[in-house]
């Protein structure tokens, strides 16, 4: 099978920071999340898949072609959302529509624009300026869903958006990936809800790739429970991936394979696993 | 057909999934050769991940449950209900020798172990 995106030794330095040698194949047709701290890289390496900054090191595919060799009709198979829109914002909707029906000529779709539109309901007649949060995020969607891209790429997106929005964009992730051909790369310090969508797991910590994983796989590995100190004493260290100790207990999260089955675990989410991983090194 | 994901389970969601569908293909809810929704919509209806439905599918395939075309989706395998009564019957004698091995070591007398059953027969009914 074709994969969507492959990183292969990608490298690149930012003053003291340095990100990779990244390697990582996402197969088409599934939703991974791209999780790690503030300053982990993720951005970094979205901006280096769309072309943004120029690797030092190391090869970029999406969709099967290497990204130097793709010519600006195969860019608009590729659809990205940041945290802002980046348009100017004395543009309205009429001005945003025209200019990105020109931008993309025969790949652009009215109809579904106008769809996502009217589902979202966004002023017409309002610059963008004035636009929330929220309603830049949704049109930023409803622009990039719009051209017929095989490949969406979210950069912390719907970080700091409410609820309500944030189950919208869900449901709309879960439509687009109804066509097998198409693959949702979202990155984000919180996943939170879009968590239940994810296929993968992909986790990247200081520059380097922790894991990628089945999220099933992922969230069956583990289990958090609360013990006295004397029952953690009597523990596989291995087993214990991170540890929160306060006056009347420790939390731990625990390998469930490396600990007796009869141990009662709590389930765990994504993020108790970051947390924990990321704490766990301190 | 009706699908409920529980979080507070212990199951995994494939499992739930699974489990529910292989329920209703036993219990004659799903008839022979009906086409199963794809692993793409049941995945947005149930807001899991696709890999989570594909599992379930999967396996429901493994075990004989349902067959796949490729292109055309999944339907339900014809069931031959006298062998599934019969792998049925089976369990049920293991579990129930389980269950004597274990009334034995804990000196439960027989009536004991009736009553026992009477009760949570009537529990998993109100469950259901």
């Amino acid at each position: 099978m074709q994969n969507a995106i492959e990183l292969r030794g990608l490298k690149k330095r930012l003053g003291s920071f340095e990100l990779g040698p990244l390697n990582l194949s996402i197969p088409k047709g599934c939703i991974v999340g791209y999780i790690g701290e503030n300053g982990a890289g993720k951005s970094t390496t979205i901006k280096l898949m769309l072309g943004l900054m120029k690797p030092d090191q190391g090869e970029i595919k999406l969709l099967g072609k290497s990204i130097q060799d793709m010519t600006p009709e195969m860019k608009k198979d590729i659809a990205y959302v940041f945290d802002d829109l980046y348009l100017p914002e004395s543009m309205d909707l009429e001005s945003v529509l025209h200019f990105h029906r020109n931008f993309y000529g025969s790949a652009w779709q009215d109809k579904t624009f106008s769809e996502l539109n009217a589902r979202f309901q966004l002023p017409n007649n309002k610059s963008i300026k004035h636009f929330s949060r929220g309603m830049k995020m949704q049109l930023g969607l409803a622009l990039a869903l719009s051209h017929g891209a095989k490949l969406l790429l979210l950069d912390e997106a719907t970080s700091g958006l409410d609820p309500v929005i944030r189950d919208d964009v869900l449901d709309l992730l879960l439509e687009y990936i109804q066509d097998e051909n198409h693959t949702v790369f979202v990155s984000s310090h919180i996943l939170s809800d879009l968590e239940k969508a994810a296929d993968y797991i992909a986790f990247i910590h200081k520059g380097q790739l922790l894991f990628m994983e089945t999220k099933d796989d992922l969230v069956n590995q583990y289990g958090i429970t609360t013990l006295s100190r004397e029952q953690l004493e009597e523990i596989d260290d291995k087993a214990i991936v991170g540890k929160r100790t306060h006056q009347f207990g420790v939390e731990v999260l625990l390998k469930k394979e490396l600990i007796p089955n009869d141990f009662e675990l709590e389930k765990v989410s994504v993020e108790d696993i970051m947390v924990y991983m990321i704490k766990g090194e301190r | 057909m009706n699908i409920q994901i529980k979080n507070s389970s212990n199951d995994p969601i494939y499992l739930q999934i699974k489990n529910q569908i292989r329920d209703a293909i036993i219990n004659g809810e799903l008839e022979a050769e009906e086409l199963l929704p794809s692993i793409r919509l049941l995945a947005k209806e149930l807001r899991v991940s696709v890999i989570t439905t594909k599992r379930a599918y999967d396996e429901l395939e493994n075990d004989g449950f349902i067959h796949s075309v490729q292109g055309k989706g999944s339907f339900v395998a014809p069931q031959n209900s006298d062998l599934m009564k019969e792998k049925l019957l089976r369990k049920i004698e293991a579990n129930i020798t389980e269950m004597l091995h274990c009334a034995q070591l804990a000196d439960f007398s027989l009536d004991e172990l009736i009553e026992m059953i009477k009760i949570m027969e009537e529990e998993h009914a109100e469950c259901d």
